[in-house]
């Protein structure tokens, strides 16, 4: 079995018309950064001349503020989709890590800085358990993270039930969504930016980045060519726990509320910014960049189509059409050329 | 990749079959029973260590409140089956169940006059519909079906949304054989229940007893292999994800009967739930391998955990963090098996043949 790390390799992969076939395929999705940056600028003007209130500074800042925690999730997403996994347990990872948090600040009397840092790492264990189903027992983490899915959500309801914290003290709700002085760029903003460079350097200028890819591909051949698959997917899952864990602290105080429903659903919204940022779900290949754009035209369309005054839930339309359209385009464009090519050779040879 | 290899009717020898050979067989039927058999013996466990601690928990009204609950999720579990067998998945139930029964409501709105077996008609079809679009957005793009019902997820429910507005439908609004449909009982067995074991066991057989119902293993199994032995792959999956909308629908309309209020996010975050069921009925998320009826059996278990807390007086936000754990344990199980299995047969070919 070649490739069974989350699904089978595509369905449909004909040797015989497929050289041309192929390359198209791998030069569409080569500028598939940049067909999504491309659709990111486009939406920015569009919005920008025509729905009011939209190029406002006090919308950047709340468009930011939104997107920061689908943007940090989606970092480690990013390099988990690339291997061929998935983790769904974000979003419950993020709830229980905001649960605890409330919980230590209400009854063990702890700093906050040390509840932050508690925090973060709890966030690492609870990755490490689904990196220890993953990788030590040789689950499917589609599987796995379903479960843990349902487990952390149970557990952070255990813990506060149905209360919420909401004393945190006023300085550290405020610092969260204060500005860059002199702008409309929230300060999270650069934390974010410098995480993102260090998983881009990872990802696509050292040999761990290029190794990810590799095992993507093919799980067999990266361990032949010595790279230890199972140690490296299982740190890649305890990251991803301890971004959780600061994205857990962010939503606290950002709505300055510990509860056990924050951020229930999110992980579909990453997935989907992530796939739509160009990462194959059969792994191996995807960039940072797209994912990034992925995720910031995924949060300019539902704020200029929010402040166009359609319902909010109704948005869910554009973020579904979006992620099917990113798939099905790119396949439909090569078939369409790869007809007219063939019917064009056919033509020339009658001639 | 787990794999119990319940279902894969493929022989790696290909002479007729031999002593070893029924042998092997009847192993794998067993392991297929062992699985229903553990599912049953943890659900009596459940029962019966409730009822010790609290016996009203079997009496009448419990039980059939207990079957009325776990109806509509036994009949997705199923749908989902299908799918998943064939190494796809569907996302899109939940979405589905939301706007048809949307949709069942609105028609009785529109058109009081309807006779609920239209109602019924019409919401099985909108399924179906559904379906079609899944299935063919499928074929069109040839990625993991993960991908494409993910998307539809989302663009159902959004439909849902925008069509209903904001607006809700209220038992009032239906006509009252409908609603009658939802609580009715025949010898103390809710219909809505009847309807799933229905379709519980009209899956179950087609799964075990057809051609075309062998070939979903098949296909899950070994996809290459399937195409190269002339099943028509495509038209399959095709075929399973329009049957699993339709059953989707079906539930939909149930699912309206039942609750009579109704408002666009109904079912929202039910995908998760069907697909937990399906793998804590042994249903291996990689395809190939499990039955309807285990499935079935697992949304009864996680139903019933549910309302056996309740009695237990165990904190209702237990529930949750309880299937998780169930379906880690179901899935770990599922590998140690198919690990035992393996060095089983290994060692059988290693002697005789």
């Amino acid at each position: 079995m070649a490739h069974d790390s989350l699904y089978a390799a595509p369905p449909t992969v004909e040797a015989e018309p497929g050289a041309g076939r192929l390359a198209t395929l791998r030069g569409l999705f080569g500028s598939w950064d940049a067909v999504i940056v491309g659709a990111l600028v486009a939406a920015v003007l569009v919005a920008g001349l025509t729905v009011e209130n939209f190029a406002t500074g006090r919308n950047a800042q709340f468009l930011l503020l939104d997107l920061v925690p689908l943007a940090f999730i989606a970092l480690p997403m990013t390099l988990i989709v690339i291997t061929g996994e998935i983790d769904l347990s974000v979003a419950s990872m993020v709830g229980l890590c905001s649960t605890l948090m409330g919980q230590l600040w209400l009854s063990s009397g702890l700093s906050l800085e040390l509840i932050c840092v508690l925090v973060v790492l709890l966030g690492a264990v609870l990755g490490a358990v689904n990196g220890l189903f993953v990788t030590g027992f040789g689950l499917p983490s589609l599987a796995v993270t379903i479960g843990t899915l349902a487990l952390y959500r149970g557990l952070s309801f255990v813990v506060l039930g149905d209360q919420a914290v909401a004393d945190f003290p006023a300085d550290w709700t405020a610092a969260v969504v204060r500005n860059i002085p002199g702008t409309s760029i929230p300060v999270v903003v650069v934390p974010l930016l410098l995480l993102a460079l260090v998983f881009g350097v990872v990802l696509h200028a050292t040999a761990a980045g290029r190794a990810l890819y590799a095992m993507g591909n093919n799980d067999q051949a990266a361990t032949f060519t010595g790279v230890s698959v199972a140690r490296t997917k299982f740190w890649l899952f305890v990251v991803s726990g301890a971004v959780c864990g600061l994205v857990g602290i962010f939503w606290t105080l950002r709505y300055a509320s510990a509860r056990g429903d924050n951020a229930t659903g999110l992980e579909l919204t990453v997935v989907t910014a992530v796939l739509l940022g160009g990462v194959s779900i059969f792994g191996g290949r995807g960039a940072l960049l797209g994912v990034l754009a992925g995720v910031l035209l995924l949060g300019v369309l539902r704020n200029a189509l929010q402040l166009a005054d359609v319902d909010a839930n109704a948005l869910t339309i554009v973020t579904g059409t979006l992620l099917i359209a990113s798939v099905v385009l790119p396949n439909a464009v090569a078939d369409i050329r790869a007809r007219l090519h063939r019917r064009r050779q056919r033509h020339s040879v009658a001639s | 990749m787990s794999r119990t290899d319940t279902g894969a009717p493929e022989r790696p020898t290909g002479t007729e079959p031999t002593e070893p050979d029924r042998q092997r067989r009847s192993l794998t039927e067993r392991l297929l029973a062992v699985r229903e058999l553990s599912l049953l013996i943890a659900l009596g466990l459940l029962v019966l260590v409730t009822t010790v601690r609290n016996d009203r928990f079997l009496s009448g009204q419990s039980v059939k409140d207990l079957l009325l609950g776990c109806a509509i999720l036994v009949i997705l579990a199923v749908g989902q089956t299908l799918v998943i067998v064939t190494r796809n998945v569907d996302l899109s139930v939940g979405s589905i169940l939301g706007l048809v029964a949307f949709a069942t409501g609105t028609l009785f709105l529109s058109a009081p006059g309807t006779p609920w077996p239209v109602a019924l008609v019409v919401g099985v079809a909108l399924g179906a519909l559904c379906g079609v679009i899944n299935g063919g957005l499928i074929a069109v793009a040839r990625v993991p079906a993960l991908v494409i019902t993910l998307g539809t997820l989302y663009a159902f429910r959004g439909v849902d949304y925008y069509w209903a507005s904001g607006r809700q439908i209220n038992a009032a609004d239906m006509p009252s054989s409908f609603l009658r449909l939802g609580n009715q009982t025949v010898l103390g067995v809710p219909v809505l229940f009847l309807v799933a074991l229905v379709v519980v066991a009209a899956v179950g057989f087609y799964l075990r007893s057809y051609h075309s119902g062998r070939e979903l293993y098949a296909i899950g199994s070994e996809p290459a292999a399937a195409r190269l032995s002339g099943i028509p792959v495509g038209r399959r999956v095709f075929a399973v994800f329009v049957a699993n909308g339709a059953l989707a629908g079906l539930a939909g309309v149930l699912y309206a009967a039942r609750f009579g209020t109704l408002d666009a996010a109904a079912g929202t975050g039910l995908e998760l739930q069907v697909v937990a069921a399906a793998v804590v009925g042994g249903v291996a998320i990689f395809g190939g391998s499990g039955s309807a009826y285990g499935a079935a059996l697992g949304a009864v278990l996680l139903t019933t955990i549910g309302s056996s807390l309740a009695v237990l007086r165990i904190d209702p936000f237990w529930q949750q963090a309880v299937v998780g754990a169930l379906i880690l344990a179901a899935i770990g199980l599922d590998r140690l098996l198919a690990l035992r299995v393996a060095a089983r047969l290994r060692g059988r070919s290693a002697h005789g043949a």
